[in-house]
């Protein structure tokens, strides 16, 4: 191969590895940074409606004003703590939930014979073909007073009057439960699909009865599978707007509403930076801890027999 | 390994089989992978159940683990029926071909998981397990990840794990397929060595007829999901029951022609070999049947032409091809008929090259005449 061969080899592998990064870089990082200064900032009746970071004082000194009271203020500020823990127990909900749904849904589907289990996980990826929106949109006509639940419950003379469902903590659980059920549901097959089933057998053949073998092997052997779910489905629900804001009540107060408010609502971008920030450092700890966690894992049991 | 009289209880009709299995079918979607499968199996015995891939043997390993359950037929172990118990309650276990370890338990934890559901004490437990470490040689590797393990350790770990159950039947599938050729002859021994120990009965699924010979008390071969011949190794070796029994295991010309009787015996007019055939064999049922005459390479003796070679039937021909095989010359040499002998000669004395004229000849006894 001829040194300008090699180079341009080279190039290209530099090219294909760099556009994902430029991507990331300018949509992702540099937002984030954008948001991060802003979250230094005070609101102001401007455009944009803060304060400048950097500014000219009178006798002509640079000055940078870092702003941390944002930071103060979230953190002393119930209304936010409150959005916080009330945003990271629905996405705890959800997860426990789309777990106990998923596992046997994905085990189902695993254990079917091959040329069934494309058309099963086209099943369960076919909610995607409608927009979420609309999706959750339809859960109001299902959970309204006059809607069909209730109206079946009426009809078969279970209740006289409507049960109050829409608008309120459990509205909000079951449409973020069947919204991300399909998340946890293909990292877990995907994992339980590839996992040697001769290791169930082994575990059956030395006398261990199906809970016992489900309790030692199975589980334990799909743990990476369910952590992929989980951390799927528990990221984006933290910081979920709109099934707490179609289905939730006057009481669901979550972490996404309070950005929209204070964006929105209050036109505070600071603070609302600060919030977003904020939640961002609370996910992105507990990650890497797991990550540090399951880099170790990997080197002692990942690969099979 | 030619077992003395006293170690084969299949030859003595009084003797009772620890495991009985009786007209077993099983199908999976109208293909019948076992089709009418009978065997006796004794107390002790390290039986082998031969056959190439998809003639059945796993299916009907798999039934005595529990793993498949037949459409008809019974199998009792020790006057139990086993169809009426789960895998989890059968006295009987497995060691798999891909050894099955698991993963994300340590080489104690693999081989006392089976103990655990025994009740057992602690102390007793780990007592069990140190033993079964000691029988396979492992004693050092209690806290190994099977991840940690060569292929020979994971295949001790595997066998440790099925036998610390004391099962009464132990079954393998394919327990050496995994090994490298060098490994698996002396783990063949090994296996001899440690069934012999702990005298459970072996059975063993194997494609590989010389494991099968080596390891075996008895071989039960398998095609198209049917039992076609059992016997111990030299009797399925020396008197294969139909052509396709001798032409599986080991290699075999075979003189097709028609039995007859002479003043001299039993003749097969072969016109491959240009003349009668002696035979040595009572061939009175199969009077002016169409047989095949097959005859072991090694029982066929190669000489110079002009050399007296005393044999039953002898012939001359041209040496076609020669492969040298280091402890023996095999010879591929053409009779006049243009129809090629295998002859395997031992590494000493003269050797042939092509286009050398030979003569070969082998006794009335060397072949055994097949119908089937």
């Amino acid at each position: 191969m001829s040194v300008s061969e090699t180079r341009k080899r080279a190039l290209g592998r530099f090219l294909v590895i760099a556009i994902p990064f430029i991507w990331l870089g300018a949509l992702f990082l540099a937002p984030f940074l954008i948001v991060a200064k802003i979250s230094l900032s005070t609101a102001a009746v401007a455009i944009p409606p803060y304060e400048p970071l950097i500014s000219w004082a009178e006798d002509g000194a640079l000055v940078l004003t870092l702003h941390v009271g944002n930071y103060k203020l979230i953190f002393s500020d119930p209304v936010y703590l409150i959005a916080y823990a009330s945003s990271l127990r629905n996405a705890a909900v959800t997860v426990v939930f789309t777990l106990l749904l998923g596992y046997p849904l994905a085990y189902f589907i695993a254990t079917r014979r091959e040329n069934w289990r494309a058309p099963l996980l086209l099943l369960v990826m076919l909610p995607f073909w409608t927009s979420f929106l609309i999706r959750i949109y339809a859960w109001i006509g299902i959970l309204k007073p006059n809607g069909v639940i209730n109206g079946v419950l009426i009809w078969l003379g279970l209740i006289d009057k409507p049960l109050m469902i829409l608008n309120t903590n459990f509205a909000v659980a079951v449409g973020m439960v069947y919204g991300y059920l399909p998340f946890m549901v293909l990292p877990l097959y995907a994992h339980l699909e590839k996992m040697d089933w001769s290791l169930l057998e082994a575990a059956r053949d030395l006398g261990a009865k199906p809970a016992r073998v489900f309790r030692e092997v199975t589980l334990p052997l799909s743990a990476p599978g369910i952590v992929a779910g989980s951390l799927l489905v528990f990221i984006p629900a933290v910081g979920e707007y709109i099934v707490p804001a179609l289905l939730g009540g006057p009481d669901t107060l979550t972490i996404g509403a309070t950005l929209w408010n204070e964006f929105f609502s209050n036109r505070d971008w600071p603070v609302a930076s600060t919030v977003a920030v904020a939640l961002i450092a609370l996910l992105v700890a507990p990650l890497l801890a797991l990550q540090h966690h399951r880099a170790k894992g990997v080197k002692t049991m990942s690969d099979k027999p | 390994m030619i077992p003395a009289p006293q170690d084969s209880p299949w030859a003595d009709a009084a003797a009772v089989p620890q495991l009985r299995i009786r007209n077993v079918v099983k199908s999976f979607d109208s293909f019948a992978a076992v089709d009418d499968v009978s065997l006796d199996i004794f107390r002790g015995e390290f039986f082998s159940l031969l056959g190439a891939s998809g003639c059945g043997k796993t299916t009907l390993l798999r039934m005595l683990a529990g793993f498949e359950f037949p459409d008809r037929g019974a199998v009792e172990l020790d006057g139990i029926d086993l169809l009426k118990l789960q895998p989890y309650e059968r006295p009987v276990n497995m060691m798999f071909q891909s050894y099955a370890l698991f993963p994300h338990m340590s080489v104690a934890q693999n081989i006392g998981f089976g103990l655990r559901s025994e009740g057992l004490s602690r102390d007793h437990l780990e007592e069990r397990v140190a033993n079964a470490l000691k029988l396979v040689q492992l004693s050092g590797f209690a806290q190994r990840k099977p991840n940690q393990l060569s292929g020979g350790q994971k295949q001790r770990v595997a066998l440790a794990r099925a036998l610390v159950k004391r099962p009464k039947v132990l079954l393998l599938d394919e327990p050496l397929s995994a090994l490298d050729k060098k490994l698996r002859e002396a783990t063949q021994f090994e296996l001899i060595n440690i069934q012999k120990q702990v005298g459970v009965t072996f059975i063993m699924v194997t494609h590989d007829q010389e494991e099968a010979m080596a390891m075996s008390t008895r071989i039960a071969v398998m095609d198209k999901g049917r039992v076609v011949q059992v016997g111990a190794p030299h009797e399925i070796y020396e008197y294969p029951h139909s052509r396709f029994v001798a032409t599986f295991i080991g290699s075999i010309n075979l003189f097709e022609g028609m039995a007859a009787h002479g003043p001299d015996g039993w003749r097969v007019d072969c016109a491959h070999w240009g003349g009668p055939l002696r035979v040595a064999q009572d061939l009175a049922a199969l009077d002016h049947h169409q047989v095949a005459l097959g005859v072991r390479p090694e029982k066929i003796r190669i000489a110079p032409p002009d050399e007296h070679l005393a044999a039953d039937n002898f012939s001359d021909g041209v040496v076609r091809e020669v492969a040298y095989l280091g402890e023996s010359m095999l010879y591929r040499v053409a009779l006049p008929s243009g129809f090629l002998v295998r002859v395997a000669a031992p590494n000493v004395g003269t050797r042939f090259s092509p286009g050398q004229t030979v003569r070969i000849g082998f006794d009335a006894g060397a072949g055994v005449a097949l119908d089937k």
